[in-house]
């Protein structure tokens, strides 16, 4: 390790410490190396203290009384979807809508845009390195209605493959280069579902370049993305991405479980058909027809997830108080240090998925590691107090496409030090020696 | 306790019955999509006995330890005496606690054993 890299990681270190002392489950798990942000995220003590403040202090039903602690609890609720819109840059409050996840807001766009535009012959074009969320909704989609389902390969490192020229072609981030989806998007592609960030390879799609070279073959393309692993971990510009819909969750940036976020553009939301009918989605009901109230109430029948809604703008004013691209920028040096780090000790025994380029790839080493099964990984990592993930991701498509059944997965955010890499190493070498 | 006992790796590593038989008198192949496990069990009967039995396959520790330890003591056991194992005898067998998601592994071979009698 060089000179500047040893100050890197003091540096790092010291400044991280100060995190995980936000984090009560540091406290009550002492040396616990949690490497699964991916999954879900732990919980700053903000958030948990929101959620209780909630259940302790106004905890009365949103929009129905005309009693103090009811409002109280509306104005709470109400706030978090102007501290959410302002987060993502949402053009109107009114664009963000709550419901229980990512999946639920990817079917929700399936369920109340999709049936309603697309019809038989249509295109529903997706890629092979989604979550099955953003994929599963849009193959059936497309198998009910008749449509054609097309899915984006990958290339051999991990970048979606866009089909110029030779096929194996790799866009890089933020070169603003232009490019060309004539094999991919026609005239007759109603929906492009695309992630963000691949929660198996780690890949940071170039969305902007994509949407825009889409939207030109065919204006009136609805652009839906997952960033369910993105918004956690970058910024986000809604407006300057240019999709039509994005959607993610509460629980893997910091916030309670329950919650998940759909953004979409207002005119496309007023347009769509409701999701679920019941209370607080009307307008008026007679005995022959219902009115419906605008977005977002005509998304959020039925009591939501009151707390954790309200919960969830403490987790966003506490990642706004880090700053995003600091995150972003710490994210970048966890990977850089575990990928050296897993060359320098195993060489080619550990394959790491995805990107070779750090500023290409999220805070994701998926891998797999000489002929371990990566449950085998996971459960002796788990004898060290170190928490990874193990399967196929919810991406079984993907596994597929890289002929593997299964791998390992070490995710980073704000609350990982170099120390949990190095205590990770440490674990495999053990896994190496039981399973050798 | 580490489910990774000395003779989990012992059979994990030196598998006993692995291989395949030359005119078995039923064969099977069970996996667990989810894991990737594969498990393919051959076996040849004698007076109602298991006189012979061997298995391949590729996947976890207890998998495939699982598999071999399994087939050892199947050997020269009846069809009626191994139609009663389950899943309270195979985590007897095997010696280790195993949670909710593995113990499927420990389980996979059984169920190619309960496919061929």
């Amino acid at each position: 390790m060089d000179l500047f890299r040893k100050f890197l990681v003091k540096l790092n270190s010291m400044d991280l410490k100060s995190h995980k002392a936000d984090f009560p489950i540091f406290k009550n798990l002492p040396g616990l190396v949690y490497l699964d942000s991916t999954a879900t995220s732990l919980k700053p003590r903000f958030t948990t203290d929101k959620l209780m403040e909630y259940y302790t202090q106004y905890s009365a039903n949103v929009f129905r009384g005309v009693y103090k602690i009811s409002e109280k609890a509306t104005e709470e609720y109400e706030e978090t979807r102007k501290v959410v819109a302002e987060f993502i840059n949402a053009k109107r409050i009114e664009e963000v809508i709550f419901t229980r996840s990512t999946t639920e807001s990817l079917n929700l766009v399936a369920y109340s845009m999709g049936r309603k535009i697309i019809n038989e012959g249509d295109e529903v074009v997706t890629s092979v390195m989604e979550h099955h969320s953003n994929f599963v909704t849009w193959q059936q989609l497309a198998l009910e209605n008749g449509a054609t389902f097309k899915v984006i390969d990958v290339t051999d490192e991990g970048y979606l493959n866009l089909g110029l020229d030779s096929g194996q072609v790799i866009i890089p981030l933020g070169t603003g280069m232009t490019l060309n989806l004539d094999n991919i998007i026609t005239k007759k592609t109603k929906i492009l579902a695309l992630t963000y960030l691949s929660n198996v390879l780690g890949t940071i799609n170039p969305l902007k370049e994509i949407i825009q070279a889409a939207k030109k073959i065919n204006p009136k393309l609805i652009v839906v993305i997952d960033a369910a692993q993105a918004i956690p971990h970058m910024k986000v510009d809604v407006q300057d991405l240019g999709a039509d819909f994005l959607s993610f969750s509460s629980h893997k940036m910091l916030g309670p479980t329950g919650v998940g976020v759909l953004w979409g553009k207002y005119e496309l939301l007023d347009e769509m058909f409701p999701f679920n009918y019941g209370g607080e989605m009307i307008q008026e009901v007679y005995i022959d027809k219902t009115i419906f109230k605008h977005p977002p109430h005509k998304f959020e029948a039925g009591t939501p997830h009151i707390a954790g809604v309200i919960a969830l703008k403490e987790a966003v004013r506490y990642l706004e108080r880090i700053g995003m691209d600091k995150i972003r920028q710490h994210e970048k040096e966890m990977v850089d240090y575990t990928l050296k780090k897993f060359q320098i000790t195993f060489g080619k025994k550990i394959r790491v998925l995805g990107p070779k380029e750090v500023k290409d790839r999220g805070g994701i080493v998926s891998f797999t590691f000489g002929n371990y099964h990566a449950h085998d990984i996971a459960q002796i990592l788990d004898e060290e107090n170190i928490c990874i993930r193990a399967g196929h991701h919810c991406a079984m498509p993907l596994h597929q496409r890289l002929g593997i059944s299964a791998s390992a997965r070490a995710s980073f955010y704000l609350y990982n030090s170099f120390e949990d890499v190095d205590k990770l190493v440490r674990g495999l070498k053990k896994v190496e020696n039981t399973l050798k | 306790m580490s489910i990774y006992q000395e003779i989990i790796l012992e059979h994990y590593k030196n598998p006993h019955n692995f291989g395949t038989i030359k005119d078995p008198t039923k064969k099977t192949s069970v996996s667990n999509p989810l894991c990737g496990d594969e498990i393919e069990m051959e076996i040849v009967f004698k007076k109602n006995k298991v006189s012979e039995i061997m298995f391949k396959g590729q996947g976890c520790a207890i998998s495939q330890a699982s598999a071999s330890i399994l087939t050892d003591f199947a050997s020269g056991k009846s069809k009626d005496d191994l139609k009663k194992l389950d899943k309270n005898f195979m985590t007897k067998l095997l010696g280790i606690e195993l949670g909710p998601n593995r113990i499927k592994c420990a389980l996979l071979p059984l169920e190619a054993l309960h496919k061929l009698i």
